[in-house]
């Protein structure tokens, strides 16, 4: 019962971070339409701009998450401006090669600034706490707060704020949104922001009991699109609930199937729903 | 300047190409030119088949270096754990890439647009992941060593870098002669149709399905073909080979020489090979230059090379046309202000 329960906690770290990461990919999706393979890249700058504050800098592990959201989010902006704004009526193939260049570009400049070195980031949080037989470190338990936090935070961002309102009006109804006077500019530039911080900030939580290295975006966008199909491509609530069910799957099946194949059970669950049901589990109609 | 336009397009060109390449390990007295410019081809011949499914079908197929990767394991396997010969091996790895292309051809087609695009890019992944896991079947991580070359006959000895260069070149100018009776073919004009618009194409009464699970199989084979080819000359592989960075590459192939058009994978491969090998201190930075170089020609010159020579040609085609019929009735002029678009696609198909 305890491993049980031991691996529940486990899928609930993965589940979260899976959750934050896939958040940010659903919103841009969400307005723009862009399925934006860049996003993994990012959320690898994050991990960087975090550990690098901390070990170069010496700066404590919340200023590090501070500018690493900050950068990330500069980054996601500049990316919007620069190059998906200008390919908004582009064919759909489009964007899909400029997310792909911007991804190649980023990892190459942090290949070479950094090199391809597998770094270990440091947290002020190694206790480890014990409840009964369950054993967790304290760093988890930020990760799952954390995450948690940051989601409710946005939530009351978009359903109480008036910025938060216009960005949901132009994921429901772009025309309407248009129509109404919202500023497309703003909106998207809004999104990409708030994208790139949910990213920077998954990272600088995760990195601790994971590790930095350039390539370490690519599983994880990988899983995070896997969610948002699963979820339906644009959901909020989706994004969350499919992040929590790829986490559990992962952390029960390597606990309990295979743990060399854990990596795999994503990918072959996203095979076997979209062999089933071609438009995702929870989407109303296809776009 | 029309006259060198119009060689542009002739088939003359492709015939002084196809000159060059054959004279080319004459001239070159440099074996390692000649070693980089096989692989290249046979990167390119991988690239035609992407071409099939991505420029004429339209369909971003983010698998194509796991078929790669499929195509050259077969021939590993088969070649050293099962004593095949290579000819034999080599066949397997088409129809293995025929079967895996059917399959998944079959799941992920059903698909659209960016659903396409990502489950390709997962079902890529997980080609990657089982290379790499199942020790039993792919010797693992550590890779396959000791594939058998392609067995020469009489004197020919494809161990040597000229006859296979040879080899190769005869395999590429087999591929683009198919691409080129593709294209031409009702077959050829059903995947532009598709391209262009899923329910035009449907309202044309084009069985969707099929067409495009057609173009994923051959794009498929021709990737498990260059697969193939490449285990056999480099003789080693790992799973490295199915990395997602390989598809990234020969979209950037595909993107620089002209997405869509029948010369195009070809210019592109050869020039950024040859870029590459230029800044070879760059190797493993490549992506730097590469990277912004994709979101520049997506955003600027979406057609590529080929594309836009072809784009270019196709305005001032139809700029002269309505020069000439300036005096002429109205009428005249609007319709060959028409045409620009349907000469573009024929010299398209053409070039």
């Amino acid at each position: 019962m305890d491993l049980f329960l031991q691996q529940v906690l486990n899928g609930l770290t993965l589940g979260s971070i899976y959750g934050l990461v896939a958040l940010g990919l659903t919103l841009v999706y969400g307005i723009l339409h862009v399925p934006n393979f860049a996003h993994g890249a990012l959320y690898m700058v994050g991990a960087y701009v975090a550990y690098f504050t901390m070990v170069d800098l010496g700066l404590n592990y919340w200023l590090a998450m501070i500018a690493a959201g900050a950068v990330v989010a500069f980054l996601s902006v500049l990316c919007e401006r620069l190059v998906f704004h200008p390919l908004r009526n582009a064919p759909p193939i489009h964007d899909k090669i400029a997310a792909i260049g911007i991804l190649l570009f980023l990892e190459a400049v942090v290949q070479m600034y950094w090199g391809a070195d597998f770094r270990r980031m440091p947290t002020p949080y190694t206790e480890i706490l014990h409840f009964g037989g369950l054993t967790i470190p304290a760093q988890r338990l930020l990760i799952i707060a954390g995450a948690f936090g940051l989601m409710g935070a946005l939530h009351l961002y978009l359903k109480k704020t008036m910025t938060g309102a216009t960005i949901i009006a132009m994921a429901q109804n772009r025309e309407g949104a248009f129509l109404v006077g919202i500023d497309a500019n703003r909106v998207a530039m809004m999104t990409f922001a708030i994208a790139g911080v949910l990213a920077a900030v998954g990272a600088t939580l995760f990195a601790p009991i994971n590790l930095v290295y350039p390539a370490m975006g690519h599983l994880l966008i990988m899983k995070a699109f896997v969610i948002i199909i699963l979820g339906g491509m644009g959901s909020i609530p989706g994004a969350i609930v499919g992040g929590l069910i790829i986490g559990f799957a992962e952390a029960l099946g390597g606990f309990y199937i295979s743990n060399e194949y854990k990596d795999v059970i994503a990918f072959a669950l996203l095979v076997v729903i979209l062999s089933v049901k071609p438009t995702g589990l929870f989407t109303k109609g296809v776009r | 300047m029309d006259r060198l336009m119009n060689f542009f397009v002739s088939p003359v060109l492709k015939w002084a190409l196809l000159v060059l390449a054959v004279v080319f390990p004459l001239i070159s007295d440099n074996e390692y030119h000649i070693y980089v410019m096989a692989t290249a081809f046979i990167w390119a011949i991988a690239v035609y088949g992407m071409n099939i499914i991505t420029g004429y079908c339209g369909q971003l197929n983010l698998a194509h270096g796991g078929f790669f990767a499929i195509g050259a394991y077969v021939v590993a396997i088969l070649t050293v754990d099962h004593g095949w010969a290579f000819w034999p091996a080599f066949i397997a790895a088409g129809l293995a890439g025929a079967i895996f292309g059917f399959l998944v051809g079959v799941v992920s087609l059903r698909l659209k647009e960016h659903y396409f695009a990502i489950f390709t890019l997962c079902v890529g992944f997980i080609i990657y992941l089982l290379l790499e896991k199942w020790e039993a079947l792919t010797h693992g991580s550590l890779g396959i060593i000791n594939i058998a070359p392609p067995e020469g006959f009489g004197f020919v000895d494809f161990t040597e870098t000229v006859p296979f260069y040879y080899l190769v070149l005869a395999f590429l100018v087999l591929s683009v002669w198919l691409v080129s009776r593709l294209s031409r073919s009702l077959l050829g004009r059903t995947f532009l149709a598709i391209r262009i618009s899923d329910d035009l194409a449907q309202s044309l009464g084009i069985n969707l399905m099929r067409n495009k699970v057609l173009a994923f199989v051959l794009s498929t084979v021709y990737a498990a073909s260059a697969g193939a080819l490449y285990a056999g000359v480099v003789r080693f592989i790992g799973p490295a080979e199915a990395d997602v960075v390989h598809t990234f590459d020969m979209i950037t192939y595909l993107l620089v020489g002209g997405i869509g058009t029948l010369m195009g994978p070809l210019l592109g491969t050869l020039a950024i090979t040859w870029l590459t090998q230029m800044l070879q201190s760059l190797e493993e930075y490549r992506m730097i230059i590469f990277g912004p170089m994709l979101v520049i020609l997506v955003i600027f010159f979406p057609r590529g090379i080929v594309g836009g020579f072809l784009t270019w040609r196709g305005r001032r085609l139809a700029n002269k046309a309505s020069q000439q019929d300036q005096g002429g009735e109205s009428q005249a002029s609007t319709q060959t202000s028409g045409t620009p678009g349907a000469d573009k696609q024929e010299a398209g198909n053409n070039a």
